[in-house]
Parts: structure tokens; C-alpha cells; sequence
């Protein structure tokens, strides 16, 4: 659809009833509303929602949100099959067999708010309000876990637990803000309403795909095919991946890396653009600090080098660098790969840089800068409401690691959460409040001691759609979660603000806000003063003022926490408003480039970005206060052929895991029939050549094993990986499958988990190497004793020490730590 | 004659057509009104392209499409169109679709 303007005038507006809400058609009930997950992404497309007798029966793509026009992918296509899904819970439930035998009963809401109430009020007189963990899962809004968190539970301890180094987008988050002041994304047209047909967009002469593949991910708040009706547009490409994709078949340079050498290239980059003068050098002269010195430290970091670390040849390393610095604008779309390796904090500032200098930030078809619109929040950070004795003792790196860095985020350090588990240092957690996250399938890595570590907790509530191996694992009681069309939210992240409109309803399950509003007033009513979720909404879109802000006065040092203080939401309409207008409002900030020539960005309005200094800090600042080098630099997995070149004898892979696919949301969707139709089984990525090698062939079940455990999926031979990588899929579970232990749907059969290690992170805690590891690979035979039986019978793959990491490989073998 | 056009050049293979379409038609398991054909991947040795990688996606409709023609009777696009991800899908008169087939672009002309 190169044409944008045709589309829009060949749209018969009418057909799809333009300015209604919700209307009849052929006996249905038509609700215009935006998706959120779960099940799903982080997107929030435009949808018509089609229901019968309070259940939805069909949904369509709504032509008229310019947010996609209509578009959807296949998992709004088949939101019915998820939402009227037979294996949902539909009512709260207690356990009544053992752990791990999935054995309910029924009980009522107000039996689960008592017995929650009372545990979580003796948790508080007994060990403290941080003796308690909320763990949530990604998507639709997990913005309001942190007010539940700490106005309701009282705990500064909320995390995405299981997930060593903060290891997704908060490393892009933190190392953009810090040289740039604000985040930044392609420009595709999307901050603005008329989108393609704005007279001020471009689309980018190159778009460079870093570290995702958009397509299939449309993660962060990102549709990735938007960037396809650039390339429609003229968008020529740089698809930077250990793997073909869509991008790298249609690339000018597809630069074929080794994983977890990001950081190396994008120093190579930069010494070459820095080198060749192919900068913005006027950019560079007004808008930027730290020029001199980030070319002194690049000098080191030849194409010849960079060669060496992520065998793509340095003269594709220039020619692709040379393209990027040349071409007009040119934007980097970048993505989770980013954040899971050691130098993620170093290449995500590296990319930012290579931004700035070539002149390509929040222009047309440039990297733009972006917010919420209307300074809307995913809602106020509220730390300070947890009493401070308790809110000194979040669980943050210090606890594991011992860094003096200073705390940038609002969540707790996993691997500070685990030692806690592992042998209640500094204290205890008696309690896990899960809501919706499926825990072991998906986000831990170190799945079976995560696993282990999960099971001394003496209660645990699980909030879900479904019954997951975490809930039959460790749960004690399960409260059932709504979908996305059985709710009203709303949603603030990046533009536009977006209404999410409840359409049918399911048995008795309960949206995640309901539940953190039932739970609020009883335990915190001051700070949940609303008589239903449609005031609560309210409340986030418009006002967000808190009982008690002197509060909030105390100067802290978490940057989160200082910003969202002076934050203030513009936007006016209430969530009934905002859904009868169409369910979508654009802002101004959002849509205008250059704001940083404008006052824009800055509070006080002055010219410039929202740095300390005003200008991007190509090196910044702030970096050193947080425990890392302010300049770009590389380093190598922990596992690697450079690392541990005599290791690659025995483990002679690459290991590349977590490539999305376009039927899965990461754990979800698995128990869907036209899902799982086209994608049956996980599938392990290998060349045929290498798969010829270990006498493996098309669909065999293959082990995966490197030196903490193995998995199992199955084989697919494909050239779009070299001979040395393979790549395995990640979140899968089997909801056809025993619930009970020791089988736990079979969520470590294929689970890659297994492998990757707790307490291995890049430095002050932030980055992991869960895409970048090795293994050997071998043909699975009948009989082999399946990961669940390992590590649920048999006491697992390794030995380690409750609360440490692992030791070196040669002291690990010779002391017997592997059980396999 | 109305048809449905698409330009491969640009279809990502996201299976949004087939699965819009198994939806509207009400089709189960195993059965499609438009079905994704893959070409590739594989990377040329030879020829004009020799170097460069191909990777084709292009849906075929079946002989259970019947052109949405109560959807397009009410002023709406096919579902399959609708729903095309990468907007590589057109829907109208046939000879209004020709004039797009500017001989720059792989494009693929389906009727019934
Ligand atoms: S990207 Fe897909 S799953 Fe996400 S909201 Fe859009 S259509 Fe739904
Ligand atoms: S036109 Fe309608 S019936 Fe034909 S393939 Fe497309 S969605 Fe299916
Ligand atoms: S919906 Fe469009 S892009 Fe997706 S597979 Fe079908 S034709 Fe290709």
C-alpha cells in the first residue's frame, strides 16, 4: 500500500460505522476498542470486537484506527479461540492435594480477598512488607503492578522475577535516557493521526534491523509492519541478525554476526564513520558533549578487529557503516537482542551515539524521540508510600553483587530475589504474588532452580487465564485473570492514548485492575478510593494526584522515581470519552520533529535535550554514577569460541535462543487450535550441513545440552543460520499435556532455560548472555530420561550453592557438579 | 471481474490472510480459502543474482474463496486484504488492478 491516500479514500467509512462506539450488525454487538494482551503483545491494535450473548464470537481489525488501519496479526485473529478457551479457570480456587498434584476446589472471591488479606497482613507484622514479592508477567498494563505493589502489598520488591540482568528493554530505556534524555523510536509516521500522508514524514532512506525481528515480535510498543509500508515507500535495509530473516533477503548489507558481539560492531561502526568524517559534524558541534573523547576511545575498534569478533568481513563492516552515515535520513531499529549480552548498557549507548552523530535523531524518518502522549503514565511510581524501613530493604544488586552502583531502576534484582528464596538472606520471602506470569516456562532463566527456589515460599497466589506450570508447581491458590476483550483499561505507553473497552465477560474471572482494586481497599483504602475500574482509569488518564504527596518530597536517587514525580498528565478526557471518540487520541509533543530546537524537551523549556547537560552526552555523565565505562566497548560472552576457545571442543555451537514466531506471545497462546495448526512443536533452527554432521534430518527430536543441562525440540533444517549457530524457541509448554508433577505440562522438556545460568550479568548487574551461549547438539532416543524427570525426580542437572553463582567449568566437572 | 492482487515482493509470510480468511469461511483444521506458498530460502551461486538470498511468500486461493462477496456487497474490503500485515494485498475491479502492475515489483493477479 505505497499509496496511503488511496487507501484512505478508498475506505467506505460508513461500512465500518466511522464515530460509532458500539452498534448491532447482523445480530451481533460491535464494540470499537483497542487490544491489549493477554493473550497477545505490547501493541494495542484497533479492533472491532463481535459478540453474541456476552461472548465474543469474531474479531476484525478496525480500518479506521490509523494505529494499524485494520491490519492484525494471527493473534487478534484468533483472541475468539483464546477467550472462549475450555481450559480457562473460571473461578478462584484453593489447593487442596499436594504442590505439584493440580488438585482445586472452588471457593468464592471474598474467601480468596480473606484468606489473602490475612496472610499478607501476618506476612507484614511478622518479616515486613519486603518479605513479600509481586511478579509480573510483560505486556498489556504490568505499569500498574508497581502501584499495586506499593500502595497495596506494600513491597518495594516487584520484579519480572526469574529474569537475571534486567535483561529486556530496560538496558534501551536507561541507555537512552542517559546520552539522550527521552527514548527514541523509528520514525514510521506513527506520532501523528494522518501517519504516511504527513507532509513533514520521509520514510528512512535505510532502516538498519538490529538485535529483532519486528515482524514477528511487535514488541515495545512497535508495529513491525509498519516498517514494511516504508520499504514500500523506498526504505532500503541493513538487517543486522545471526539469522535470515525477511529483512536480511531483501538487505542491501545483511551482516550475518556472531551473537552477543553487537557491541563490537557498533564500535567499528563508529570508528569508521568517525574516521572517514562521514558525521554530522554541525550535529555534533551544537547538540552534543563528549565528541573528542568518544573518538579517542573508538580508535581502538577497527572493521579488521571487529572481524575477528563477529566474523562479518570488515569490508562489510565499512560498506554497511558507510550506507548508514550516508544515506538521509536513517534510523536503527533496535530490539531485545540489545539488552541480553554482557555489553548490553555499552550498546545500546553505542547505537545512540551513532544516532547523534549522524544527525538522524528526531528527524523525518529518523529515531524519534518519543513519550507518552499527554505526559500520560503507565501510572505514578510510588515507592515512597511503603514504609521506609521496608522500602530500605528492596532486594537490589547490592545484595547479590556487592556493587556501590547507585540503584537505577524501580524493580528488584532478580538474582538478589533468588538468593533471598535460596536461603533467606538478607530475609525471607514468605510470599509470591504471581500475577500473570508463567514463570518457569518462560521469563527464568535458570528454570529448575528457580523452580526450586519458588517452592520454599510458604504461599503463593498465581493470577491467570490459565493454569500454568507455575501454578501447579507452587501455587496455593489461583485467582482467574480476564482477556484483554473482558476489560476496561487503558493504555499510555508511547502514542496514541488508547481506551480498552470491555466487551464480554467469562465466568467469574477479574481483570488485573479489578483485582488490584478489590485487594487496594482492603488493604490500603486511602490510596484506592475508586468504586470501579472505569474511575480508576479515570484516574490514571487524567489526574493521578496521590493522597499524601509530601511523600514524595525526599530527594531520591532513583531516576525513575525523580522523573515521574515531576510528571504531569495533560490529557483530559475521561475513559468513557476517550472510548466514544474512537478509542484513540494523538498529542502534539509526539508529533512534531526537531523538539529539541523548540524548548520541548527540557522542563524549563529551553533549547536542548533533557539531559543534565542539555546537550546528547555522547559520553555520559551519568554512566560512571551507575558503575559503567561512559564510552562504548565490548564484551565477550562468558561462553564463547574467543572466551573459552578449549570449552568449544566439547561444546562446539553457538546457542542463539528466543526468536519470536508469529503465533506466540512469548508462554502464551500455545493452548490455541489454529496456533498450534501451524506450529505444532518448538523448533531448533539448524543448518543442514551441520545437522548432516551430527546425523541429524528434518523433524527429529534433538537434545540440546551445553554445561548446565539440556533440552529438547525439534529439528529444523533451514540455511538462514551458518554453520556454526544454531537458534531454539523459547516459552513453550504443552496445555495438552499432564499437569502433574513430575510432568508440569513438560515446561522443561523444551525449555532453553535449562541452560542459561542465574547470576551471570554484564556489569552492575544489567545484561545477560542468554542469546550467545554454546551447546552440543545429538539426536534424542527413545527412553532418554526427559528434562521434567531431571529435574523434578532426580535432583536436577548441576549442583550449586544456595544464593551463589557457578563456579569456573574445570572446577565445576572435576568436583562432580553435573548430574547428566 | 473483481480480483485480488498481491505484490510478493512485499508479503511477509505472516499468515494473517490465511488465518482471516479460515475465520470468515468458517473452515476447520487443514482446510484454507487462501493458502501462503514459501519460496526459499536459498542463496544464489549462479546467474544475476548470484550472492544475493531469495525468500518468497505468496498466498493461492482455493476453491473455497468466494471473494467475501457478502463483506464486499456491504462496502468492505475481503477479510484476507484487510488484514494483510504488509499491505501487499489489493482488491477491485480487475482491470482497475492491472494499471498498479508497473513492471517494477513481482506482482500476482488472483481471480475465480
Ligand atoms: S500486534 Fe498482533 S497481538 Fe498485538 S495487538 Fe496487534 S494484532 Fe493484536
Ligand atoms: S476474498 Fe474472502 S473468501 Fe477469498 S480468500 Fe480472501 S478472505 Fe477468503
Ligand atoms: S496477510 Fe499479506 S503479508 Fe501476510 S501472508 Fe498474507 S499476503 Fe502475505
Amino acid at each position: 500500500m505505497a499509496d496511503y491516500k488511496e487507501f484512505l479514500e478508498g475506505l467506505d467509512r460508513e461500512a465500518y460505522h466511522e464515530g460509532e462506539f458500539q452498534w448491532k450488525e447482523d445480530g451481533y454487538t460491535v464494540t470499537r476498542t483497542n487490544h491489549w494482551s493477554p493473550p497477545g503483545c505490547h501493541n494495542s491494535c484497533g479492533v472491532l470486537l463481535y459478540t453474541k450473548d456476552d461472548k465474543l464470537e469474531r474479531v476484525e481489525g478496525d480500518p479506521l484506527s490509523p494505529f494499524v488501519n485494520g491490519r492484525l496479526c494471527v493473534r487478534c485473529l484468533t483472541l475468539d479461540e483464546a477467550t472462549n478457551n475450555p481450559t480457562r479457570i473460571k473461578y478462584p480456587m484453593k489447593r487442596v492435594g499436594e504442590r505439584g498434584e493440580n488438585k482445586w476446589e472452588r471457593i468464592s472471591w471474598d474467601e480468596a480477598f480473606d484468606t489473602l488479606e490475612k496472610k499478607i497482613r501476618e506476612v507484614w507484622d511478622e518479616y515486613g512488607g519486603n518479605s513479600i514479592l509481586l511478579i509480573h508477567g510483560t505486556g498489556r498494563n504490568t505499569g500498574p503492578m508497581t502501584y499495586f505493589g506499593n500502595c497495596a502489598l506494600k513491597t518495594p520488591n516487584i520484579a519480572t522475577y526469574g529474569f537475571t540482568g534486567f535483561a529486556c528493554y530496560l538496558p534501551r530505556l536507561f541507555g537512552s535516557f542517559a546520552p539522550i534524555g527521552d527514548y527514541h523510536i523509528v520514525d514510521a509516521s506513527e506520532g501523528s493521526e494522518s501517519r504516511y500522508a504527513n507532509p513533514e514524514f520521509e520514510p528512512p532512506g535505510v532502516i538498519v534491523v538490529w538485535g529483532n525481528e519486528p515482524l514477528k515480535s511487535n514488541a515495545d510498543g512497535y508495529m513491525g509492519h509498519w516498517l514494511v509500508q516504508c520499504v514500500q515507500m523506498g526504505s532500503k535495509i541493513i538487517s543486522i541478525d545471526p539469522q535470515l530473516t525477511w529483512w536480511g533477503a531483501r538487505a542491501e548489507h545483511f551482516l550475518q554476526i556472531r551473537p552477543g558481539t553487537d557491541a563490537a560492531l557498533a564500535c567499528a561502526w563508529l570508528n569508521v564513520i568517525i574516521n572517514e568524517e562521514l558525521y554530522d559534524k554541525d550535529f555534533v558541534d551544537c547538540w552534543c558533549t563528549g565528541f573528542e573523547a568518544l573518538a579517542q576511545a573508538m580508535q581502538e575498534y577497527t572493521p579488521s578487529w571487529a572481524e575477528e569478533v563477529t566474523g562479518i568481513p570488515a569490508d562489510d563492516i565499512i560498506a554497511s557503516a558507510r550506507l548508514y552515515a550516508t544515506t538521509k535520513p536513517a534510523a536503527i531499529q533496535w530490539g531485545l537482542a540489545m539488552d541480553q549480552q554482557l555489553s548490553a548498557m555499552s550498546l545500546n549507548l553505542a547505537c545512540c551515539d551513532l544516532m547523534a552523530i549522524t544527525g538522524n535523531l528526531d528527524v523525518p524518518g529518523g529515531n524519534i524521540l518519543i513519550r507518552n502522549a499527554y505526559n500520560a503514565t503507565n501510572l505514578p511510581l510510588t515507592e515512597p508510600v511503603i514504609p521506609k524501613e521496608w522500602r530500605e530493604k528492596k532486594l537490589t544488586m547490592k545484595y547479590t553483587f556487592g556493587d556501590d552502583c547507585e540503584e537505577f531502576t524501580t524493580h528488584a534484582a532478580s538474582d538478589a530475589v533468588l538468593k533471598a528464596m535460596e536461603c533467606d538472606e538478607p530475609y525471607p520471602i514468605r510470599m509470591c504474588w504471581i500475577e500473570t506470569s508463567n514463570t518457569i516456562a518462560n521469563p527464568a532463566m535458570d528454570a529448575p532452580r528457580v523452580y526450586e527456589a519458588m517452592k520454599r515460599v510458604p504461599f503463593v497466589v498465581n493470577a491467570d487465564p490459565f493454569i500454568t506450570p507455575i501454578s501447579v508447581a507452587c501455587a496455593d491458590m489461583l485467582l482467574p485473570v480476564s482477556m484483554s476483550p473482558e476489560r476496561n483499561s487503558c493504555r499510555t505507553w508511547w502514542t496514541p492514548v488508547r481506551s480498552i473497552s470491555k466487551a464480554c465477560s467469562f465466568y467469574e474471572a477479574k481483570s488485573d485492575e479489578e483485582i488490584m482494586l478489590d485487594m487496594g481497599r482492603r488493604l490500603n483504602p486511602e490510596y484506592f478510593p475508586w468504586k470501579d475500574d472505569i474511575e480508576m482509569m479515570d484516574w490514571l488518564l487524567t489526574d493521578c494526584s496521590l493522597p499524601d504527596p509530601d511523600l514524595f518530597k525526599e530527594k531520591s536517587t532513583n531516576l525513575s522515581l525523580e522523573s515521574a514525580k515531576v510528571n504531569v498528565t495533560q490529557f483530559k478526557l475521561k475513559h468513557h470519552e476517550l472510548a466514544e471518540r474512537g478509542g484513540y487520541a494523538y498529542d502534539e509533543w509526539n508529533s512534531v520533529y526537531r523538539k529539541h530546537e523548540k524548548g520541548m524537551c527540557r522542563p524549563d523549556g529551553s533549547i536542548g535535550f533533557a539531559t543534565l547537560s542539555g546537550r546528547v552526552e555522547l559520553v555520559p555523565a551519568v554512566y560512571p554514577i551507575w558503575g559503567l565505562n561512559p564510552t562504548p566497548y565490548h564484551i565477550e560472552p562468558p561462553e564463547s569460541p574467543l572466551s573459552t576457545p578449549e570449552l568449544m571442543k566439547e561444546y562446539p555451537l553457538v546457542l542463539t535462543t528466543g526468536a519470536r514466531s508469529w503465533e506466540f506471545f512469548h508462554s502464551e497462546n500455545r493452548q490455541i487450535p489454529t496456533m498450534r495448526e501451524m506450529h505444532g512443536e518448538p523448533l531448533v533452527t539448524i543448518n543442514p550441513k551441520t545437522a548432516k554432521h551430527y546425523g541429524i534430518g528434518e523433524g527429529d527430536y534433538v537434545w540440546i545440552e551445553n554445561d548446565h543441562g539440556r533440552f529438547r525440540q525439534k529439528a529444523k533444517l533451514s540455511p538462514v543460520v551458518n554453520e556454526q549457530t544454531i537458534s531454539a524457541e523459547h516459552g513453550w509448554w504443552f496445555p495438552e499435556s499432564d499437569a502433574e508433577e513430575p510432568s508440569l505440562f513438560g515446561t522443561f522438556t523444551a525449555n532453553p532455560n535449562n541452560c542459561t545460568k542465574a547470576f551471570e550479568t554484564g556489569p552492575s548487574g544489567v545484561g545477560t548472555s542468554i542469546k550467545c551461549m554454546i551447546c552440543k547438539i545429538y539426536p534424542y532416543k527413545e527412553g532418554d530420561v526427559l528434562p521434567g524427570e531431571q529435574v523434578i525426580k532426580r535432583g536436577g542437572f548441576i549442583k550449586y550453592t544456595p544464593g551463589e553463582g557457578y563456579p569456573d567449568y574445570d572446577e565445576y566437572k572435576q568436583n562432580g557438579y553435573c548430574y547428566f | 471481474m473483481k480480483g485480488i492482487l498481491i505484490n510478493s515482493e512485499f508479503c511477509t509470510g505472516c499468515h494473517s490472510c490465511e488465518v482471516a480468511c479460515k475465520k470468515e469461511l468458517g473452515l476447520v483444521k487443514g482446510e484454507f480459502g487462501i493458502k501462503l506458498t514459501e519460496t526459499g530460502p536459498w542463496k544464489y551461486d549462479s546467474g544475476n543474482q548470484a550472492g544475493n538470498w531469495e525468500w518468497t511468500w505468496a498466498p493461492v486461493l482455493t476453491k473455497a474463496c468466494d471473494m467475501c462477496e457478502e463483506r464486499v456487497a456491504r462496502g468492505k474490503m475481503p477479510m484476507c486484504v484487510q488484514h494483510c500485515q504488509a499491505w501487499c494485498m489489493y482488491h477491485g475491479e480487475v482491470e482497475d488492478l492491472v494499471k498498479k502492475m508497473d513492471g517494477k515489483s513481482r506482482w500476482i493477479l488472483l481471480t475465480r
